[in-house]
């Protein structure tokens, strides 16, 4: 069981947090026309961005993609080509790393070798020129929040992966900078863990009010921790939106096909009175739902999540909109999921995933098996490119 | 079921072993030798080395030579440990294959010429021969040495290490200092003594560089034996061999911990 942390009541302020969508918002970070290049290779290509104050920012992408040049580019690591980085409003080109109002979680944790637990989160506190007494407060008050008080004597080989994690976040949240930026924070932990920390961090965003920048390669991590996720692809930003808004409503195939899986019907629209479309394809006709469907005669991809879809070894009544028959190919069980690969046509195989919800079922599906594959109008959104 | 090693192998190791160190383990123990000439025991004695004390002139060249080799390897340490940063962190600066094949050379030259340009560089500026000549001419040598241990150190160093410390606050120099130098410390020492070695054992550019009042001690030596050989000077090798073997030793132990701490 998922034990209850103590929390402020979070769930109000995060469901209505939209800054991005007010015009009069001031970005805290914004990220104008930024390009770089390592030699011939464009790592990032002429990317805008805008990060807004107490965000928790994702920025999701295949590795190669630019996600983590892009954020080197806001701690100062990397110099940008082209481009301008602001921070509260201030262009950063002339400010060294040393002196930029960020920190950085890095992937390796960087921890330092010849410091204790203390000494590490103690050492930018240092840097600042505070007082004694100070900085042992402050790495206190650092080790509770991590829970790692009982540890601030021993040295980073001494710790399991998951406390060095949490001691390199200690470290990087202990000069309170205006952005955190986290290069894959997860990526080094095991399954376990990584769902806990993933909730742990969501939780420590909302509590400090720092804004965060995270880089992932990772969609299920970047799903429950952002507020918002930039989906990246070969230097450039695809689409950005919160969680829900690009994985059910993808702008590409590109976007949809990366962030878990989908169906994509090719087709041609025949008729589309708004909101109500047909479409044509070689695996039938559809009736679908979507309000940004283009005008008849126009090539279009029905995409479709294999969990949007139901799968039934009876066929449905006569006159039932979008009906796939086929037989079953394969069966991926999952414990909660079972994905059922079905062949709808000849090497045409779609995914259905079904819920387990009932411990015994009285007649389960197996492979070979004739079944109806089904799904609701508004089940598939129409992508044109 | 391990086995050992094969009887190839035992009669190999042990035919290199005698190659090896016969010769000097039999100038130790004639060091030893009561008798003046070289090759009749006549019972053991320890007053070649009593001897050797007293022998002011072979004792002010061991002096000047450890002062040589202190003075020296310090100087090589700190020009060898500024060459591996560069090379290591520098990046692909202009010049740098050209920087990197220079400071690697000397370890490749023959030492007849470093001696004989360094002479002549010397008496082209026209710089007196003595201490300060030979400490130069040692450092110029053993800095490459220095170079290579520390740039192998450094080559498997996280660099993240040094952006966590600037992304904490710290200004680059510093944190080579505050991070990077403490973690890289045992294979800084370890070409500190690998240079002071080197220096111990110096004949040859020694003796292009050196000039009255600076003779060092395997010059004395050798300029001895030509005289023929004495058993006091066969104690004074064995107290060479006996500090050099010290020093591999520590170079060794050193070295080796550099790898141990495990990466966080």
């Amino acid at each position: 069981m998922t034990t209850k942390a103590a929390r402020p009541n979070i769930g109000a302020i995060r469901s209505s947090f939209a800054p991005w969508n007010d015009p009069g918002t001031k970005p805290l970070v914004r990220f104008d026309g930024v390009t770089k290049r390592f030699g011939d290779q464009i790592a990032v290509d002429n990317v805008s961005l805008d990060i807004y104050e107490r965000e928790f920012f994702a920025l999701l992408g295949p590795s190669g993609c630019g996600k983590t040049t892009l954020m080197r580019m806001l701690a100062g690591f990397e110099t940008p080509d082209a481009g301008r980085i602001m921070l509260g409003g201030v262009d950063l080109a002339d400010t060294p790393p040393h002196k930029r109002p960020v920190n950085m979680m890095f992937q390796s944790y960087a921890l330092f070798p010849h410091l204790s637990v203390a000494g590490n989160i103690a050492f930018g506190l240092k840097m600042e020129g505070l007082k004694k007494v100070a900085i042992t407060d402050r790495v206190n008050e650092m080790l509770k929040l991590v829970k790692l008080e009982a540890y601030a004597a021993r040295m980073p080989h001494q710790l399991s992966g998951g406390q060095r994690q949490r001691v390199a976040l200690a470290r990087a949240i202990a000069r309170k900078p205006r952005v955190l930026l986290l290069d894959e924070p997860l990526a080094a932990l095991d399954k376990k863990l990584r769902e806990e920390t993933q909730f742990e961090l969501t939780d420590l965003q909302m509590e400090l009010g720092i804004t965060f920048l995270t880089v992932t390669h990772d969609q299920d991590e970047a799903m429950v921790l952002a507020d918002r996720i930039g989906v990246m692809d070969q230097g450039r930003i695809v689409q950005i939106g919160p969680p829900t808004e690009v994985y059910e409503a993808p702008n590409s195939r590109g976007v949809a096909e990366f962030l878990g899986d989908i169906n994509i019907f090719e087709g041609i629209v025949e008729t589309f009175n708004s909101p109500v479309a047909s479409l044509k394809s070689a695996d039938g006709h559809f009736k679908v739902v979507d309000e940004d469907c283009p005008a008849g005669g126009a090539t279009v991809w029905l995409a479709v999540r294999p969990e949007k879809m139901r799968i039934s070894p009876k066929a449905p009544p006569k006159g039932t909109a979008n009906v796939l028959a086929g037989e079953i190919w394969d069966i991926g069980y999952l414990g909660d999921w079972t994905t059922y690969i079905v062949e709808i046509g000849p090497n045409r195989l779609i995914r259905v995933a079904q819920a387990n919800a009932s411990r015994i079922v009285e007649h389960p599906l197996s492979w070979d098996d004739k079944v109806w594959v089904s799904f609701d109008a508004d089940a598939g959104v129409v992508l044109t490119r | 079921m391990r086995r050992g090693p094969s009887v190839f192998n035992r009669i190999s190791i042990g035919a290199g072993l005698v190659f090896l160190y016969a010769p000097i383990l039999l100038l130790m123990i004639y060091s030893f030798n009561d008798s003046r000439a070289v090759n009749v025991w006549a019972g053991f004695s320890t007053r070649w080395y009593t001897a050797l004390f007293r022998d002011s002139q072979l004792m002010g060249a061991l002096w000047i030579t450890l002062r040589i080799g202190v003075v020296s390897a310090s100087i090589a340490t700190v020009l060898g440990v500024m060459a591996a940063v560069a090379l290591a962190r520098g990046g692909l600066f202009r010049g740098r294959t050209l920087f990197s094949g220079m400071v690697y050379a000397p370890l490749v030259m023959p030492e007849v010429i470093t001696g004989l340009s360094l002479l002549l560089l010397f008496v082209a500026v026209g710089l007196d021969r003595g201490f300060w000549t030979v400490v130069m001419a040692h450092a110029t040598f053993t800095l490459c040495y220095v170079a290579v241990v520390v740039q192998a150190r450094l080559s498997t160093f996280d660099t993240a290490l040094e952006e966590a410390a600037q992304d904490l606050g710290c200004p680059p120099w510093r944190a080579f200092f505050a991070v990077t130098l403490p973690n890289i410390i045992p294979a800084v020492a370890a070409g500190w003594v690998l240079a002071l070695i080197l220096s111990l054992d110096d004949l040859v550019i020694a003796s292009f560089t050196s000039g009255p009042g600076s003779t060092t001690l395997p010059m004395r030596i050798y300029s001895a034996v030509r005289l023929g050989v004495s058993p006091e000077i066969n104690a004074v090798s064995t107290l060479l061999i006996g500090a050099v073997a010290v020093g591999i030793a520590v170079y060794g132990s050193v070295s080796r911990r550099r790898t141990a701490p495990a990466r966080a």
